[in-house]
């Protein structure tokens, strides 16, 4: 090993040092409910969702797709899989009690989609929102992980 | 539910689900209710429900009596307007308009009318056939529109459409309808209230134009002979906006 080798080693070593403390004190900060550095994604209302949790993360984008198709091109407009009916349940409130848009970073579909750094453009048509102004008074929030619950209001 | 179902249902191809289809049928099939020997009610073979897909055996058409149509009169713009969230950006020559009042004048008479004038939904339409990408399509029920999935905005189907019926949007949009989603880059026009048909309601200029107009639009199924609008369009004569072209379009007018 020659002393290049050895200074970069060095260096890394104490980049780590100080960068991790930095990393543990910004998660803290950033996510006030929780010490966890996943996505905080506001639950839903109900109990259950279309499908299960797991099914939804990795497919709802397909079922979203095929609903669209059936819809646009053959007048099918059931509720189960229709863009509408993820939003009125998932829909989070803001500030003024109101369900925020997609360009409010607490909005359900950014939780994720910002966190795994994936663009979408449904929003540039499609409304992001429920229609009806505030949401409903039995609406709560919780975090879909242990130990990140959140209640409506609670902040 | 097991992922075995799941795969299956993901993987269907285009998504046809035979379960839900031998539902349907067998719900289409219980819907003819026997009320004596013999005389059977068919209720949902014509209408459509939010589950099923839309049938060829309707024509959804429009008939405009504009002898009840006053000159004056633009609720059917406005409630177009405000039924499908559509705002202007005081740029009259660009902004998107679905439905609009034309004036027109005999200059020999003087005679002069306005007469609402929309997508008039050809059963051989011109926008569909220059469409690149097929985004401009007609529904089996007849009404033609936009897919704004594939639209590329190339606006050929402006250039090809005799009645000057379709839209571009120009301008980023914001708080869209949740039922009539509309986007920069893409060319829109009357759906003839696709949404409100799917549940069994009345376009939306149809239903304000009776509630606070004049009542001069009846919107009916051209293929049932037993519709209102099939009966007056075989008892009285009614016009279509440039027959001559060949396209038959779902709206035809009376007293032009």
């Amino acid at each position: 090993m020659n002393w290049r080798h050895i200074c970069i080693t060095l260096l890394a070593v104490m980049l780590i040092g100080i960068g991790s403390p930095g990393a543990v004190v910004f998660a803290e900060e950033g996510n006030a409910v929780g010490n966890s550095l996943l996505p905080f994604i506001p639950m839903g209302r109900g109990n259950a969702c279309v499908e299960d949790t797991d099914f939804m993360r990795r497919n709802h984008m397909e079922l979203l797709k095929h609903q669209r198709d059936e819809t646009v091109l053959e007048g099918t407009r059931s509720d189960q899989y229709s863009l509408t009916e993820c939003l009125d349940c998932h829909a989070v409130a803001g500030p003024d009690a109101n369900p925020v848009t997609f360009a409010d970073s607490s909005h359900f579909c950014r939780a994720c989609h910002d966190f795994a750094s994936v663009s979408i453009d449904c929003f540039q048509c499609h409304a992001s929102r429920p229609e009806s102004g505030a949401l409903p008074d039995d609406h709560q929030f919780s975090g879909a992980f242990p130990g990140t619950t959140r209640v409506k209001g609670s902040e | 539910m097991s992922s075995k179902t799941k795969d299956k249902k993901m993987t269907g191809n285009s998504g046809f689900d035979p379960t839900r289809r031998s539902f349907l049928a067998a719900m289409a099939t219980a819907a003819g209710v026997t009320l004596a020997p013999g005389v059977v009610l068919y209720g949902i073979s014509r209408s459509s429900s939010a589950n099923a897909a839309v049938s060829s055996e309707v024509r959804w058409g429009m008939l405009i009596d504009l002898g009840r149509c006053d000159n004056g009169c633009d609720d059917c713009v406005s409630a177009c307007a405000k039924e499908n969230g559509l705002r202007g950006f005081g740029r009259p020559e660009t902004d998107a308009q679905w439905i609009r009042k034309v004036d027109i004048k005999n200059p020999e008479t003087g005679y002069s009318k306005s007469l609402p004038v929309m997508c008039q939904h050809c059963e051989n339409p011109p926008c569909v056939d220059v469409c690149p990408t097929g985004a401009s399509f007609k529904r089996a029920d007849g009404i033609v529109l936009v897919n704004k999935h594939t639209c590329i905005g190339c606006r050929y189907c402006m250039m090809a459409c005799p009645y000057k019926a379709r839209s571009f949007v120009h301008e980023t949009l914001e708080d869209q309808k949740p039922h009539a989603p509309r986007g920069k880059g893409t060319v829109e026009s009357c759906t003839l209230c696709v949404h409100r048909i799917d549940s069994d309601r009345q376009p939306a200029c149809v239903e304000a134009c009776s509630d606070t107009g004049g009542g001069a639009m009846l919107f009916g199924d051209l293929n049932d002979p037993e519709s209102e609008i099939s009966k007056r369009v075989a008892n009285y004569a009614s016009q279509q906006i440039r027959a001559d072209l060949g396209l038959n379009p779902g709206v035809r007018y009376r007293n032009l």
